[in-house]
């Protein structure tokens, strides 16, 4: 190639020798620069299945979250990204107030679920969660049977009055978390003695067997192989059709995988939401582009 | 948007590189655009030969700049503006590599006509066409090289100016073969030459379209120059190219 730079016309030239001869700067601001005023993008929607207005949160005198405004569509798989500590997993567990175990977190706002309160005083967080189940990031099956772990919850609802019933919903559930024909010979044995891939269609398993409305995944695939991870992808994609899923990842070609829309945060703020298409293609926000396209940690 | 900062050194370094090539591709295809009609209007039948078997160099380095767009594609999985700058050097590297070919077929014209005086009557307006193209390519290439959307959108309004040329060029050159038949085999020569040029000024266009698509991202074909500028440079509608 260089043989040939002799030959050039003289901008081509001057261009290639100039000391300057960097990638091309199109009107850029240094990060730090960029304030975040507000959420730009589509952070509510029409049909919202739950919705935070004015979302606060803090560990003791630490403010995690800042004034988040945000709906999750109904049907819908919304991916939240960010750096690590920007919030996104903190938020998360706002939605089926999982934060109410940890003692020195203080939650603000209006949560909503189909337009009723979550935190009012005679909201049950136990039947609240439900309704807005949760994955973990590491798979955490029950030390019981496999059986055992997807009739749990069942049990404890009272979701089955008799014993076909609940053979039935344990069926019903490894049918739809893609794990039966695994397992179907297997019932009995434990449930931690599944490989990583299978425990954690087994914990989803567990979140559908008792019916929720709302499925939260917190980095779902983060300890899973690739192929374990694509087949929970697609199971999300299926579950999709029957209930809404809220997922946080690290991995963004996930995000872009299975959501319709993305929420980016940032150090506690939620910086854009956005169609997926257009957050992966073209992002309305400096700090939006400056992570998704690997420009800091 | 700095494309120097990515936290991985080797992805920046591989983008860079690739934009490099273009550019160099760039100059070759100038280059040989410059030559093409030169040796036309020039009647310099030694030149002409010498741009037609030079192609094969802008060949390889699309074919080169092609691999090395979807090593990146495959090993960086780039997104937003760095997916943006992959796929528009994709496609103007085709764009390229087709005026590449445009003045290759100058140049295989051009070894014809130079054995006939034909030329010289049609100088002046062949001259014309041939320096609006061959300026509109440069201002092309120069707006890719700074990612310039004005100068890009200056070049996408002129591309009627090329074809009311072209088409006068036409007018022109049908005239000629009626006066005479004995020159209509060499006339068509340089219709097909006069439809060359019209050609890369057709690419320059499509480069600069990329150019706008990179910077904001948005796909501006086949859209009128009065939507683009109501959409995507409110500020310019007033000023008006």
């Amino acid at each position: 190639m260089t043989d040939l730079i002799g030959t050039l016309p003289g901008m081509v030239k001057s261009s290639l020798e100039s000391e300057e001869n960097k990638l091309p700067v199109v009107e850029t601001r240094d990060e730090f620069d960029v304030e975040i005023s507000g959420t730009i993008g589509k952070p509510l929607v029409q049909n919202a299945k739950m919705s935070s207005r004015n979302c606060d949160v803090f560990y003791g005198d630490k403010q995690a979250i800042f004034n988040i405004n945000l709906d999750i569509g109904k049907n819908e798989i919304i991916a939240m990204i960010g750096p690590s500590g920007c919030g996104k997993s903190t938020y998360l567990r706002v939605l089926n107030r999982m934060n109410d175990t940890i003692p020195i977190c203080r939650v603000t706002g209006e949560h909503t679920l189909d337009g009723e309160d979550i935190y009012a005083a005679e909201q049950d967080p136990v039947l609240l969660r439900a309704r807005v189940g949760m994955v973990f990031q590491k798979p955490n099956p029950f030390p019981k049977s496999i059986y055992d772990n997807v009739a749990y919850g069942a049990k404890l609802h009272g979701l089955a009055t008799n014993r076909s019933e609940l053979d039935d919903l344990v069926e019903a559930s490894l049918i739809k978390a893609g794990l039966f024909k695994e397992v179907k010979d297997d019932l009995l044995m434990p449930g931690t003695g599944l490989s990583g891939g299978q425990q954690q269609r087994l914990c989803i398993a567990r979140a559908i067997a008792v019916d929720p409305e709302v499925i939260l995944m917190d980095e779902p695939t983060s300890a899973l192989d690739p192929i374990a991870t694509a087949t929970i992808e697609e199971l999300m994609d299926e579950l999709k059709e029957n209930y809404t899923i809220a997922i946080v990842t690290h991995s963004m070609q996930q995000a872009a995988r299975v959501s319709q829309r993305t929420a980016y945060f940032h150090l506690g703020k939620l910086v854009e939401v956005n169609d997926t298409n257009t957050v992966f293609t073209n992002p309305e926000h400096k700090l939006t582009e400056n992570y998704i396209t690997g420009r800091f940690g | 948007m700095q494309l120097g900062k990515h936290i991985s050194q080797r992805f920046t370094q591989n983008l860079e590189d690739i934009r490099n090539k273009v550019l160099v591709m760039g100059g070759l295809v100038e280059s040989q655009a410059d030559n093409a009609v030169k040796s036309l209007l020039e009647a310099n039948a030694e030149l002409a030969e010498e741009v037609s078997i030079s192609d094969y160099k802008v060949n390889k380095m699309e074919v080169a700049i092609d691999e090395q767009c979807v090593q990146v594609i495959a090993r960086n999985q780039p997104a937003a503006s760095d997916l943006r700058l992959v796929i528009a050097v994709v496609k103007v590297i085709t764009d390229l590599e087709r005026i590449g070919d445009e003045a290759e077929k100058i140049g295989r014209e051009s070894i014809k006509l130079a054995k006939y005086p034909t030329v010289n009557q049609l100088h002046a307006e062949l001259s014309h066409l041939s320096q609006l193209v061959l300026g509109m390519l440069h201002d092309a290439l120069d707006a890719f090289a700074r990612m310039d959307t004005e100068l890009a959108l200056k070049i996408v309004a002129n591309g009627d100016l090329v074809n009311k040329e072209y088409n006068n060029l036409s007018r022109l050159l049908i005239t000629h073969m009626m006066e005479d038949p004995r020159n209509i085999k060499s006339v068509l020569r340089v219709t097909w030459c006069a439809r060359s040029l019209e050609r890369i000024g057709d690419h320059s266009r499509n480069i600069c379209e990329y150019v706008v698509y990179f910077v904001k991202g948005k796909d501006i074909r086949h859209t009128s120059l009065d939507e683009v500028l109501a959409d995507h440079f409110p500020g310019e509608m007033e000023r008006k190219i």
